[in-house]
């Protein structure tokens, strides 16, 4: 069994459907900040089977973990300090994600014209359904 | 000055601004005489960068008849685009001449970047399968003009379902309206999509899916005929195997009520026989008259130009 340490500051982001971490670090912003971060993939999980975790070593205001909630809402955000769980953070589902992830219709304006943010909207809270802001097409997985 | 305005989709109004709109517009189809200094000096840019012949002509003719100009380009080959200029840069130039623009583009949302940029109103004059709301103002005032209102009746839309933005666009619109019911005619791979008739669920809206034209024309009250695109399948058998579907022709005519009224956004193909065309219930070349007077209202609402005129009277004098 792996062990990763504990960390003093900063988020452990749990049961992250497998496989899906690295593209949380970077959808997260991860790849640019400059703090410790632990991936751990295939974790088992008795909830999910496996799993994956992301260990974040860093000020607990300096992420916006909202965009969690549009990647997958059954995330668990444990926020830690002092290497305690000082709390399980709900996640709200953003109104609009911007430049996290990119329309791919290819009739979509965004597709050829330069300099342009990539808006997704909420379109349907109840079903958790995003929209491009441009061409309405429907976020899936496949999208990001 | 009021707030800079623009139209992007069919909802963009509400209902009660949808009803301005028509007001002015059946006014101006019995008084044109009366608008045609409406806009003098003033321009229209129409920038199409995709060939279209009604909505464009449409648009400039609505403008000319108004006393104003215009400029454009009618693809996009002999525009700045050819050379790889943005849409954001092009509107932004043509902010400099023009004091609105209808915009045609074949990417969808190009309009909506345009409107961000712009100085003057733009108006969405179709950007590929999204939207094209004028064609669905044009089919609402098309209704509301032959039937005195846009509540309580039946419509049935025919052909492609599936692909045709202005069937999605009207269906939308006509949900805002009482009494409405829908029947829905297509072969199964040219079906309405479900997120329309989950919408329609919903709202408790009524309507029924058929594949049999010849059943269904017979409680209609509206008949919206679609032509098969052929630039929407990837496949051109399947395309060959589903052009001719539906074809209403005189024979049909003789099933639906007497007054029973055809429309259609054209062009058309082959699914209206040309021998409905002397029929008086087919509407769809009024419908064509219709879109310039809508677009003429559009016009003048979007330049603010209609509180003045019933400032000046000249609405409520009539």
């Amino acid at each position: 069994m792996l062990t990763v340490g504990k960390i003093e500051e900063g988020f452990v982001l749990d049961h992250i459907k497998a496989g899906k971490s690295l593209s949380i670090y970077h959808m997260l912003g991860l790849d640019t900040l400059d703090c410790t971060v632990a991936i751990i993939k295939n974790a088992r999980s008795g909830k999910l089977g496996k799993k994956d975790i992301l260990k974040v070593e860093c000020d607990i205001d300096t992420l916006d973990l909202n965009i969690l909630a549009f990647i997958d809402h059954n995330i668990t955000v444990n926020v830690i300090k002092d290497g305690e769980i000082v709390e399980k953070r709900a996640l709200e589902l953003p109104r609009t994600i911007e430049n996290v992830c990119r329309c791919l219709n290819p009739r979509c304006i965004t597709s050829i014209e330069q300099g342009l943010k990539h808006v997704f909207y909420l379109a349907d809270e109840k079903n958790e359904i995003y929209r491009c802001r441009y061409c309405d097409e429907r976020y899936t997985e496949a999208t990001a | 000055m009021g707030t800079l305005r623009h139209l992007m989709t069919p909802m963009d109004f509400s209902v009660e601004e949808l009803e301005a709109l028509f007001t002015v517009a059946d006014d101006i189809r019995a008084h044109s005489g009366d608008y045609l200094h409406c806009c003098d000096g003033q321009v229209l840019a129409t920038c199409f960068y995709e060939p279209s012949t009604r909505t464009r002509l449409s648009f400039e003719t609505a403008m000319l008849r108004l006393g104003g100009s215009v400029i454009g380009f009618a693809d996009a080959s002999s525009s700045s685009a050819a050379k790889g200029e943005s849409v954001a840069d092009t509107i932004r130039t043509i902010s400099c001449f023009a004091d609105i623009c209808a915009m045609r583009h074949p990417k969808e949302g190009a309009p909506f970047v345009a409107a961000q940029q712009s100085l003057i109103p733009v108006i969405n004059a179709g950007d590929g399968g999204h939207h094209h709301p004028t064609q669905t103002l044009t089919d609402l005032l098309t209704i509301r003009t032959l039937r005195g209102n846009l509540n309580g009746f039946t419509i049935g839309l025919c052909g492609d379902l599936k692909f045709g933005r202005t069937v999605h666009s009207l269906i939308h619109a006509l949900t805002r309206y009482e009494g409405i019911r829908f029947v829905f005619i297509s072969p199964k791979e040219l079906q309405i999509p479900d997120y329309i008739t989950e919408m329609l669920d919903d709202k408790e809206i009524p309507y029924i899916s058929t594949r049999r034209l010849d059943d269904a024309i017979v409680g209609l009250d509206f008949l919206y005929m679609t032509r098969v695109q052929r630039e929407r399948f990837f496949n051109e058998e399947d395309y060959i195997r589903l052009k001719d579907y539906y074809i209403l022709d005189a024979a049909k005519m003789r099933l639906a009520k007497p007054e029973m009224f055809v429309l259609h956004p054209l062009p058309r193909v082959n699914e209206i026989a040309v021998d409905v065309d002397a029929d008086p219930r087919a509407a769809y070349f009024r419908q064509v008259q219709f879109g310039m007077y809508v677009r003429m209202a559009l016009i003048l609402t979007l330049l603010s130009k209609t509180d003045a005129h019933i400032n000046e009277g000249l609405l409520t004098q009539k």
